[in-house]
């Protein structure tokens, strides 16, 4: 009996950290921009080309960074969970429109409905790298003194806005 | 007729020759094209994983090429690069990680595993030899044995 509990004891560990390797999302990169300030952007707003919006321009105010692209399929997906969220008012959300052709954006939102505050539009990807964007939609939760919170890889789900991202914000606001 | 073809037919290699241009190269800069190369093969593409920058054909790695480049081209040195792109995107974006106190374990844990079985099996060997002097024969098995060895021959 003896001698099966060492190989029992070490199947026990590999099945373990296997089971935990399962449930991990390698896709889930850990941002390092997390607790750091967010990087400075000045784009093109998506409805108006001519005026400029800053990440600067949002300072005091708790608010969602959302990436965004009419091509991209997982946007579709949590789209509808932006639009409500727009609809309670409990945290503005500005768009940037990544690599993205501005009349396709703009029918997107007209089909889909417009959840933003305000689009800007990163038609090159250069503000996506400083923000270490690979994988659109990514959202950012940035607070009142520009400092990245947290950071969502893929849709936003209903459980991760419950769960997550509205008590972060509710805590963000609060400070 | 012929001669309306001859004409035709020097028409055409004329124009071939005007059109021909000596090959351009296709860097402008070898020293940097050398470097984003280098770069490229150092770092992976986050959108396959499991491809390096120089392997991908994805969009964000032809970005991420486009912006070695041009830091490249700013005269950073390949560390300073690697340490953008490491702030903006994590340890991850190395294709070999670095070593510190979250990757100890990746590091070490295959030598702490062989380690592990060279102690193993050390100790195995260690009690098959001891079992194997436990079971010497006595004398009166031995006299046994060379009694049925001399009756076979």
């Amino acid at each position: 009996m003896k001698r099966f509990l060492l190989p029992l004891v070490v199947f026990l560990i590999v099945m373990g950290f296997l089971g935990v390797g399962l449930n991990l999302d390698p896709r889930e990169v850990p941002s390092p921009l997390v607790g750091k300030a967010a990087p400075t952007f000045n784009l093109p707003r998506l409805d108006d080309p001519e005026k400029k919006i800053s990440n600067k321009d949002m300072l005091g105010q708790v608010w969602l960074f959302n990436v965004w692209a009419s091509w991209c399929g997982a946007c579709r997906e949590e789209h509808p969970v932006l639009v409500e969220l727009a609809k309670s008012g409990a945290v503005p959300v500005y768009g940037m429109d990544y690599k993205d052709t501005r009349l396709e954006a703009r029918q997107w939102l007209e089909i889909g409905g417009n959840p933003y505050v305000a689009s800007v539009m990163d038609a090159d990807g250069r503000v996506g790298i400083d923000y270490g964007v690979y994988g659109v939609p990514e959202t950012y939760v940035i607070d009142k003194a520009g400092i990245i919170a947290y950071k969502q890889i893929g849709p936003i789900t209903e459980e991760v806005l419950r769960d997550k991202i509205l008590p972060l914000v509710k805590r963000l606001q609060a400070q | 007729m012929k001669r309306i073809l001859y004409l035709i037919a020097g028409f055409c290699f004329f124009i071939n020759i005007s059109w021909a241009q000596e090959a351009r190269p296709l860097q402008e800069d070898v020293v940097v094209e050398a470097q984003v190369q280098r770069l490229s093969e150092e770092l992976r593409c986050l959108v396959c994983q499991n491809q390096t920058l120089a392997d991908s054909h994805a969009e964000l790695a032809e970005d991420l090429r486009r912006e070695i480049r041009e830091l490249a081209a700013k005269g950073m040195s390949d560390q300073e690069i690697i340490d953008y792109l490491v702030a903006r995107y994590g340890d991850f974006v190395r294709y070999r990680p670095p070593l510190k106190s979250t990757t100890a374990l990746l590091w070490f844990g295959p030598f702490v595993l062989l380690l592990a079985g060279v102690a193993g099996l050390f100790v195995m060997l260690r009690r098959r030899e001891r079992q194997a002097e436990e079971s010497a024969l006595s004398a009166d098995e031995a006299r046994k044995v060379s009694e049925l060895l001399n009756k076979e021959s």
